[in-house]
């Protein structure tokens, strides 16, 4: 009998070689959380700087108070998927809220950003059109296309040029679907819109944005990287999530396409899976509310952001990105020494992502922080000094 | 059928890169077994087979795909079209 459980063998070792180095990285618990910038990690209080809580919205009163009485008012759970007994009239609230901050005729929610876009990649492109997809594309993108049935082609990453060669290469003659994103995650990098754009009206596609880091953040209105260069009309289709700027779970799809809705209908992500609970649906409608309401706090997010990209460059550090984001990503020699450095931020107060290949661009070892709008100046300061004191003992 | 042997050569050269192990890469080599790379690893090569001979290599079909003399027969066939 061949045990099903043998080809993960490999990774097991892998997890044994980091334990021996004394770190449980992608198993980390955090006994206490006490707001959105502090926890309590392995018995000390710990500066949250690997979080995505990118609005640090997690801990407002009124959110929280609009969680709780919706738990009250509607129960735990939904028991149901949306299109059987869990749409509540809240979700139908929540998507209309959506679709005005968006500008957007219509949206849809779901239950997890995940599959957001796995409905909404499987619901566009079907087994006779092709979707062309960044090489760097989250794994929720690579899965959402390899559901959908059509043929998948991989272009360079932030590579218009790339793009604009694999299409003139196209075979099929089905729909063109481009998936790009507004800030990479790995390593804070926004796509080049413009140039992707200008490739779009040359071989005329349908083009969608996944702005899961930058919705909220990005943009005069924080719709995200469409907004803040202008391009919004460009963009067909925009995907996001409530896991990092929004502080809660949960994602959705928005267009202004006349058969948006017929999408509901025909996204298996969204159809067989329960919606998402009334305490989730209540903060996520109270946040984007804040997130028109409070636009003070993109400003806080992108001093910050600057105020760390500046105190790590003056450390000599390289950075995966030259352009000031909240994702802050260091790059590390090795996977030995990053595992060591990830290790001292920890016992010094500092918690920050571990990012390793094969789930990393070009097999880069990253130390990968994400900034929030409620870091005060001397949190910041102290990821920086800390950072300062851990890269010069190289990890002791 | 065969695999042409001068596109099992050419693939032999661009995979040479990803063989850190030194397998001795023939058209029977299995590539992602043989030579234990990561499934990113293979995308990238792909795309670098995809570029050599300005052809499309769809991700659907590199998944059907597992020896040297697969992908020659891909590309074979793809050059065709």
């Amino acid at each position: 009998m061949v045990d099903l459980l043998d080809k993960h063998r490999g990774i097991a070792e892998r997890h044994k070689r980091m334990m021996e180095l004394g770190v449980n990285a992608v198993n980390l618990v955090n006994d206490r959380i006490l707001s959105p910038t502090r926890g309590f990690i392995q018995g000390r209080e710990t500066i949250l700087a690997g979080t995505n809580n990118y609005m640090g919205i997690t801990f407002d009163a009124d959110c929280i108070a609009a969680g709780q009485k919706a738990m009250a008012d509607f129960g735990t759970g939904t028991t149901g998927s949306r299109i059987a007994n869990g749409s509540y009239a809240m979700h139908k609230e929540l998507e209309a809220e959506l679709a005005r901050f968006l500008n957007r005729k219509h949206c849809i929610v779901f239950t997890t950003g995940y599959q957001a876009n796995l409905g909404m990649l499987s619901g566009l492109a079907g087994p006779n059109d092709t979707i062309y997809l960044d090489a760097d594309s989250h794994s929720s993108i690579y899965d959402g296309c390899t559901l959908s049935g059509a043929k998948l082609v991989r272009f360079r990453h932030n590579d218009a040029t790339d793009l604009d060669k694999r299409l003139s290469r196209s075979e099929g003659e089905g729909g063109k679907l481009v998936v790009v994103e507004g800030i990479y995650s790995m390593l804070g990098d926004r796509a080049p819109l413009a140039d992707f754009v200008a490739v779009k009206k040359k071989h005329g596609f349908q083009l969608l944005a996944d702005e899961a880091h930058s919705f909220g953040v990005l943009g005069p209105h924080g719709r995200g990287l469409a907004d803040e260069v202008g391009l919004e009309d460009d963009i067909d289709f925009v995907v996001g999530t409530f896991s990092k700027s929004v502080g809660a779970i949960g994602g959705f799809g928005a267009g202004n396409h006349p058969l948006f809705e017929t999408l509901r209908y025909a996204m298996r992500p969204y159809m067989f899976t329960a919606s998402s609970s009334p305490a989730s649906i209540a903060t996520s409608l109270a946040a984007v509310k804040k997130l028109a309401a409070e636009p003070e706090r993109r400003a806080r997010l992108a001093a910050n952001s600057a105020r760390l990209f500046n105190g790590f460059k003056a450390l000599g550090l390289e950075l995966g990105t030259d352009q000031v984001s909240p994702v802050v990503a260091v790059k590390c020699p090795d996977e030995p020494t990053t595992i060591m450095m990830w290790n001292a931020l920890l016992q010094n107060g500092v918690y920050v992502n571990i990012a390793l290949p094969p789930g990393t661009p070009n097999k880069l070892c990253l130390l990968r922080c994400s900034v929030s709008a409620a870091h005060s100046d001397a949190e910041i300061d102290q990821i920086i000094a800390t950072f300062g004191r851990v890269v010069a003992g190289r990890g002791n | 059928m065969n695999a042409p042997a001068d596109i099992v050569a050419q693939i032999v050269t661009l995979l040479q890169p990803y063989n850190k192990g030194g397998v001795t890469l023939t058209a029977e080599t299995d590539i992602p077994a043989e030579l234990n790379i990561d499934s990113v690893d293979i995308m990238d090569f792909v795309m670098e087979v995809e570029d050599f001979y300005d052809i499309e290599i769809p991700l659907n079909v590199v998944s059907e795909t597992r020896t040297i003399g697969d992908l020659a027969l891909v590309v074979a066939k793809r050059r065709k079209a």
